[in-house]
Order: structure tokens, then C-alpha cells, then sequence
């Protein structure tokens, strides 16, 4: 029974010892600032590395999803420790700025981005893209044989051959731009056409995995995820290619990842300090260089050898703005049972 | 009710009030966001049909999964403690186990099996088989500690084995299995990750659709209130099912070990089928692990930041889980040895943070602390009192069930010697329950060393766990790098399910040769 005892009271001891370290939280110093990131994380060390040996500011960062981020700043309100928010998609950025939780960008961070890429606002900055594609299985179809068209995905002949991701969030600007390009009848349509022929899956890592394992012939991914999985397995065991989209399809869409300052922040300096990192040359050459195969948004800035070159792309004229923050597209999904 | 001092115990009092404190602190940050809607808006919420199909959807698979962890969890309990199986040590760990590996894991292990895997009845399938552990360690716990003496009274007075089994053994892990059950349900009830890669959409979704799209805390706390209402039914059937106590009490002094059954030609049978359910529990999302580290390119030898991350994820995982079974102590032993309204309402009270998503839960968390409590915010001690939020109903069941067990009569002995009530604790009490306060630890260890959503919003910036590490990993779709992660939290968890099968091993040797 003794041992019971002393294992017991070793426990507690150790509890004691660890609350007491806890307390000492550590006190931040003024050139530190903190980010909340919802970007790849790899990606986001690259370019806080950078950041921190060129102007010697410190970035605490702390990374999560970005809509729990979200939804954690909004908690945090005017107390929050965050001063950037990084994001891989704007709807989360606009939920922000619609409810005042956003300082302007500096003008000049704003300048280095094609302004359609922004904030109309200038809440927020455009940091980089990537481009809503199809992958498909090698095997079992041929270039001959794709759509050119998103809306195509909806016909019969995809039925068991599609794979779709409708909780993803790359999935809801696609529905929200055909409304915006055809009209509400029109998309709803073609999301009961694809849920008639679709497989659903969590996310986009999971449809270009199951496409690339032949479980499903097609699918709508952003390019990205498709040269990720090939870094991650090797060119042999690709048996998966991507195909893009006719020019001006509502499915050729480029989905921006941004970065804003929380007005709340009491470091707003160094906050737009490290936005403006981001859309500097060397901030948008890091994301070039790191395995992330994002577009760098700045212009003159080559993407990662193996993309198609960014002005070759034609999507559809409608700005991270002008998508909004997806609640449209969000109730029409609602309503036909796909989240 | 035994005669003599009856103090009301202070020190009980002042751990539950604590305990009552950080639980009802989800609790009112839901009512709060809750009561910003209006009632038109709480009628748009609620009486849609996509509400009533999720709602249908979580209680037929919360029904068929507790019905299901029952059977696996007693049957598996019941022959490593009470047969005289081989390699019991070995069983008794890996039937545990299930419960420390990531629920992603566990689900795209089976999408790789099959893809074709969806539906209701994978849903059902692989919860059970990662939630039977909360089903058999609590009756493992109750069988190691149970009076072999009942039994034997009940055969000699003509009982056949089964019947004795069903009127004496059952009859006495009852409040462990309806405990196991309870949290089972409880569990279901807040799921979310491992329902996704199967598609089948339970009610959470309709909450973290409000979350995470609609970045609306209102709707998203309306709708848990929900799931407060659905455990609040849990809750009131598993009181009524469990009774006032139903444990045959021993007389004082007369406790002693159970003999263990023979399987003799059932041996092979036996150890097939546990074989089997340890194959699909653990071997497939082991497999997967396996399979990922194998074939990524992104796999490399893990940095020794690997070994920081380990250690993070003990300490918090060990301070959680001292931390909650200290609270269970005092709400269990008063609802219990001073029970009346208030008692058990406390304990009921405990069990709710259970039912509610993690997001839930850390969110309410960051509101208060931002407000009340700053210099704790994403602190180490913060993220503690999160998991010993999230996970105290499992040391509730744990303690509880043991506690039950333990004769009231021995510690009156005790006291009737002349000893302090804190003596007659610590040396009475304390041991009787012993082993409910190892399934407790065991328990909450485990889950809280799996736990993310809290994980991410509440540790201290610049601090890596073994769950924040993997998260990143597979959210790069480097899955070969991010599986040493997931190898190491099944690791980690092995080593106390590892340390409480030996104790139990100990204490039931000791009772058969007391």
C-alpha cells in the first residue's frame, strides 16, 4: 500500500511543481509580435525566418485553422494577443473586416499587389494565389475526354466517377461564383448534379489522394494540393494529372491567401512591418522557393518551377471581394443537405 | 448510515466547489452567447429539417455504439481479470490502447482499407471501436477490485455460473458499466473529426458549420445547448438505471480476491477473438502509420524537437490527469457518502462538458480568461484546467465506480479505532479505491495526450505537442513525417495503461492470497 501512496504523492508534487512554472507566463517584449496563422505552416516559417534576421523583429506564431483562429480573435476581442492574421483563404478576412476587426494596410503594402487581389476596403493584403483546377486519374481518362467546363461535372456521365469536397473551403467560392455568373437556379442545379455524382470527402488533400489512387476518376482541387502530393510520393507513383479549365469558366477561379493587422493589435508598426515583408520581393521570392507551389501575387515574381506561369492563367474577372465571405453559397449547401 | 461523527467534510466541499466552478464556466459562456438570439432566429435555427435529420442521426448511432461498447467492453474486461487467459499483462494494455490513437488515424486508416467505406454503419463500426476502452477500463477497474466472496456464496447456494455472473458479478460492476456506457454516449454526442472521412453527418456538424463558415458563436451556442439537452436525457437515464448504489457491500474485514475462471478448451477461441478486435482496433490505424512512414518522401529521422514534443504532452497530459482525478475525489465522495440533491446534482453537472465539441468548451475558455484572466491566457496551467474540463467525466466514472465499492463500514472501523478522519482516508480509503484512481489517471491521460482543438487555441505560443506537431504535418500532406508523431502518442498513452494493468495485476494477486 506504501507505493500506492508515494505514487500519489510524487503526482501531486509534480502538479504542484508545473502550475507554479505555468504561472510565470513571459512577459513580451515590444519587438516581438504575435501571429495568428492559418497559412501552411511550413510555408509561414520560411518567410518568418526571413523576416525576423532582416528587420530584427521577433514573431511568436501560433497556428491553427484558420476559421477557429477566427473565431478565437473574435472571443479575444479587444484584448486579443494577436497583432497579423495570415489566412489561406479571404472569406475569413472579410468575416473579420465586416465586423471591425481590421486596421487599414499601409498604402504602399497595398500598391505592390495588383489592387483586385486586396481588400476593396484595404483591410486586408493579397499575399499569394492558387488556381481552382481538375485533377484526374491517368489511367482512367484521357485529356480527350475532360470537361471544359466546371458545370459539366453535373451531367450524368460523372456519376460515380467524381470526387467533391463540399465543407472544404476552396469548395464555396465555386458555387458562389456560378452564382454570381449564372444566377442562384443555375448553381443549385448543378450542386444537385454533383451530389447525385459525387463522392464526398473531407478535404482537398483527401480527393487529390483518392483521384491519384484511382478510388475516384476526377475531381475540383486547387493546384497545389496535386504538387504537394508529388513532392510527398515521387513522380512515379503520380498516376494523376491536372487539367485547367476554358478561360472565363466560373470554375477557373484563383483563391487568394491574405494577411491583415488586428486593430485591436498595440504594435501596429511592426504588424505592418511584416505585411509589408510579405508582398516585398524577397517575402514573395521565400513563397516561390518554398514547397508551397503558390502563385506569389507582386508582380515579376516567378512562381516554382513546373506551374503554368501566373499571366497564362484566365480566370473569371470576380475579386476576393466580390466572393465575399460565401454565406450565400453557404445556405444553398445548407439547404440541400451538403454540410 | 453509520453512527458517530459526521462533519460535514470541508475538504470534499472545497475541491467540488472548485470542480463546480471550471465546468460551469462552458456552461454560462453558452448562455450568454446563447441569449444575444432572438426567438425568431432560434425557431430558423432549430426547426429545420436538417436539424431534425442530424439530430436523428446522432442518437441512432449514439444508441447502437453504447449498446455495442457494452458488450465488447465487459466481455474483454471480463476475460483478462477473471479468466485465467494468457499474457493478460499484454491484453489488458493493448484493449486500452484504441484510445490513444488520433481519431484522423483511425479514419484514414480505414478509408485506406476500403474507400468505399461510409455511411452509418462505418460510423457505427469505428466508434465503437475507438470508444469501447471508456466501456472496459472503468469494469477492468471494478473487476480487479471485486469481493470474490459474493460470489462463491451465490454458487454454493446454487447459483450456476451464469446466473451468478448476472445476479452477483453484474450487479456489482454495474455503476462501472453504466458509468463506461454514459460516457460512451457522451463522447458521440461531441464527435466531429472521425465522422468526416466517413461522411456521415452527426449534429456537431450543423454546429461547426455555424463556426467555422459563419463565424456566428451565437447560432453555434444555441445549437449546443442541443447537445446539452440530449446529455441532460443521458444523464437523468443513466442516475435512474444506476440507483441508489445496487453494490452488495461486504461486511467489514471480510473483502477478499476472485477466483479467476478457467477458459481450458476456450482458451484459443477466446484469444482469437480479442485478437481480432485488437487487429481492428489497433492494427489498422497502426498500419496506416506504418504504410505512411514507408512510403513518404517527407519522412525523415524526426529533429530532437520530436523529444520536446513528447515531453510537453506528458507533462500537461500528467497534470491533467492528477489534476482531474483530484477533482472526481471529492465530487465522487460526496455524491456518493453525503448524497442529497445538491450532491448529485454537482456530479451531474460535471458530466456536461463532455457532450459539448472541444471548440465549444475552448472557446468559452478564451472569452473568460481574456476578460477575468489574462495573465493565464494560453498559458501552460490554462490548457491544463482545459483537458481536466473536457476529461473529468471520465475520472468521475473511474473514482465513482470505486468508491461504490468501498465499504463505508471499514472506515467507520477505522474511525471507531480512534483514528482521524484524514487518517481513516488515507489509509482506508484511499487504498480501497486505488484502482478507480489509476483507470481515472489512465483515462484522462490518454485523451487529453490525443486532444487538439483545445490544444491549438489555448497552448503557450511557441510550445509544440505531439498532437500540434502531427496536426501540421497532415495538413501539408506530409503524412510521412507527421506518423512519428502519431506512433509516439499511442507510445505515450501505452506507458500508463501499461503501469495501472501491473497494479491491478498486483492488487488482485494480493487479495488471492489475503
Amino acid at each position: 500500500m506504501a507505493r500506492h501512496k508515494s505514487l500519489i504523492f510524487t503526482a501531486i508534487l509534480a502538479f504542484a511543481a508545473l502550475a507554479l512554472s505555468a504561472c510565470g507566463s513571459s512577459a513580451h517584449s515590444a519587438d516581438t509580435i504575435t501571429l495568428y496563422n492559418g497559412q501552411h505552416e511550413q510555408t509561414t516559417a520560411a518567410l518568418v525566418a526571413a523576416f525576423e534576421h532582416q528587420t530584427g523583429i521577433r514573431v511568436d506564431v501560433r497556428s491553427g485553422d484558420e476559421s477557429e483562429l477566427a473565431n478565437q480573435i473574435l472571443q479575444e476581442g479587444a484584448n486579443s494577443p494577436a497583432d497579423v492574421f495570415y489566412t489561406e483563404n479571404t472569406p475569413v478576412l472579410e468575416a473579420l473586416r465586416e465586423r471591425g476587426m481590421l486596421a487599414p494596410v499601409s498604402p504602399s503594402t497595398l500598391a505592390a499587389i495588383p489592387s483586385r487581389y486586396n481588400s476593396s476596403e484595404g483591410d486586408w493584403v493579397g499575399v499569394s494565389a492558387r488556381v481552382s483546377v481538375l485533377v484526374y486519374n491517368t489511367s482512367q481518362l484521357s485529356p480527350a475526354q475532360l470537361p471544359s467546363s466546371i458545370l459539366e461535372l453535373a451531367q450524368p456521365k460523372w456519376k460515380g466517377k467524381l470526387a467533391i469536397a463540399p465543407s472544404e473551403t476552396d469548395f464555396q467560392p465555386l458555387i458562389t461564383a456560378i452564382i454570381k455568373l449564372d444566377g442562384r437556379a443555375a448553381a443549385e442545379r448543378w450542386l444537385r448534379g454533383l451530389q447525385a455524382n459525387g463522392k464526398v470527402y473531407p478535404d482537398n488533400e483527401t480527393i487529390v489522394a483518392q483521384v491519384n489512387n484511382g478510388e475516384s476518376a476526377i475531381g475540383p482541387i486547387n493546384h497545389y494540393y496535386w504538387f504537394r502530393l508529388r513532392a510527398e510520393l515521387g513522380g512515379a507513383a503520380m498516376h494523376s494529372a491536372l487539367h485547367y479549365y476554358a478561360a472565363g469558366d466560373p470554375g477557373d477561379l484563383v483563391d487568394v491567401s491574405g494577411a491583415a493587422v488586428l486593430r485591436s493589435s498595440s504594435k501596429q508598426a511592426a504588424a505592418q512591418a511584416f505585411l509589408a515583408f510579405l508582398v516585398s520581393r524577397s517575402g514573395q521570392e521565400t513563397i516561390a522557393h518554398s514547397h508551397s507551389y503558390e502563385y506569389p501575387l507582386r508582380p515579376g515574381v516567378a512562381p516554382a518551377p513546373g506551374l503554368r506561369p501566373f499571366a497564362q492563367l484566365k480566370p473569371v474577372p470576380l475579386t476576393p471581394a466580390e466572393l465575399g465571405d460565401g454565406h450565400e453559397a453557404l445556405a444553398l449547401e445548407q439547404k440541400l443537405g451538403l454540410l | 448510515m453509520w453512527s458517530g461523527r459526521r462533519r460535514w467534510p470541508l475538504v470534499s466541499l472545497a475541491g467540488a466547489t472548485i470542480a463546480a466552478a471550471l465546468v460551469l464556466l462552458p456552461l454560462v459562456f453558452l448562455i450568454v452567447q446563447a441569449q444575444q438570439s432572438g426567438f425568431s432566429e432560434v425557431q430558423h435555427l432549430l426547426l429545420r429539417h436538417s436539424v431534425a435529420v442530424l439530430l436523428w442521426n446522432t442518437i441512432r448511432l449514439a444508441i447502437a455504439c453504447t449498446a455495442l461498447c457494452a458488450v465488447l467492453g465487459v466481455a474483454g474486461a471480463w476475460c483478462v481479470e477473471r479468466t485465467t487467459l494468457p499474457a493478460r499483462r499484454l491484453w489488458a494494455v493493448a484493449l486500452v490502447l484504441p484510445l490513444g490513437v488520433p481519431d484522423f488515424v483511425v479514419g484514414f486508416g480505414w478509408v485506406s482499407i476500403d474507400p468505399a467505406l461510409h455511411g452509418y454503419l462505418a460510423a457505427v463500426m469505428i466508434m465503437t471501436l475507438s470508444l469501447y476502452p471508456l466501456v472496459y477500463l472503468p469494469v477492468a477497474a471494478a473487476l480487479a477490485n471485486l469481493d470474490g466472496g459474493l460470489e462463491e456464496a451465490a454458487r454454493s447456494l446454487g447459483l450456476g455460473p451464469w446466473q451468478a455472473f448476472r445476479r452477483v458479478t453484474l450487479r456489482q460492476i454495474r455503476p462501472a458499466l453504466l458509468g463506461g456506457c454514459l460516457l460512451v454516449t457522451l463522447a458521440l454526442l461531441a464527435e466531429f473529426g472521425a465522422f468526416e472521412i466517413v461522411q456521415y453527418q452527426t449534429f456537431t456538424v450543423a454546429i461547426f458549420t455555424e463556426f467555422k463558415l459563419g463565424f456566428d458563436a451565437v447560432a453555434a451556442s444555441v445549437l449546443s445547448l442541443v447537445l446539452v439537452a440530449l446529455s441532460v436525457a443521458a444523464l437523468g437515464a443513466e442516475l435512474s438505471l444506476t440507483g441508489r448504489g445496487g453494490v452488495l457491500r461486504p461486511g467489514p474485514g471480510a473483502r477478499r480476491g476472485a477466483r479467476r475462471v478457467a477458459l481450458g478448451r476456450l482458451t484459443a477461441p477466446v484469444i482469437a477473438a480479442l485478437a481480432a478486435l485488437s487487429g481492428l482496433a489497433l492494427g489498422v490505424p497502426l498500419g496506416a502509420l506504418v504504410y505512411w512512414m514507408l512510403r513518404g518522401s517527407s519522412t525523415t529521422l524526426p529533429s530532437a524537437s520530436i523529444l520536446a514534443a513528447v515531453g510537453h504532452t506528458a507533462e500537461y497530459s500528467a497534470a491533467a490527469a492528477v489534476f482531474a482525478t483530484a477533482l472526481a475525489v471529492p465530487v465522487s465522495s460526496l455524491a456518493i457518502r453525503h448524497r442529497n440533491r445538491a450532491t448529485v446534482l454537482l456530479e451531474r453537472l460535471a458530466y456536461l462538458p463532455m457532450a459539448l465539441p472541444g471548440l465549444v468548451i475552448a472557446l468559452g475558455l478564451v472569452a473568460f480568461s481574456v476578460r477575468y484572466a489574462l495573465a493565464l491566457y494560453q498559458s501552460a496551467f490554462e490548457l491544463i484546467v482545459a483537458y481536466a474540463i473536457l476529461f473529468l467525466p471520465l475520472a468521475l466514472v473511474a473514482v465513482r465506480s470505486a468508491m461504490g465499492q468501498a465499504s463505508p463500514r471499514l472506515e467507520e472501523a477505522g474511525r471507531s479505532l480512534g483514528r482521524r478522519p484524514a487518517a481513516v482516508w488515507w489509509r482506508v480509503t484511499l487504498p480501497l479505491i486505488a484502482p478507480g484512481l489509476g483507470a481515472a489517471f489512465a483515462l484522462v491521460f490518454i485523451s487529453s495526450a490525443t486532444e487538439l482543438t483545445a490544444t491549438l487555441l489555448l497552448h503557450p505560443t511557441g510550445v509544440n505537442t505531439l498532437a500540434t506537431q502531427f496536426w501540421a504535418y497532415t495538413t501539408e500532406l506530409s503524412y510521412g513525417a507527421a506518423a512519428p508523431y502519431a506512433a509516439l502518442m499511442v507510445a505515450v498513452s501505452a506507458v500508463p495503461a501499461y503501469v495501472l494493468s501491473r497494479r491491478m495485476g498486483t492488487l488482485a494477486r494480493a487479495q488471492e492470497t489475503r
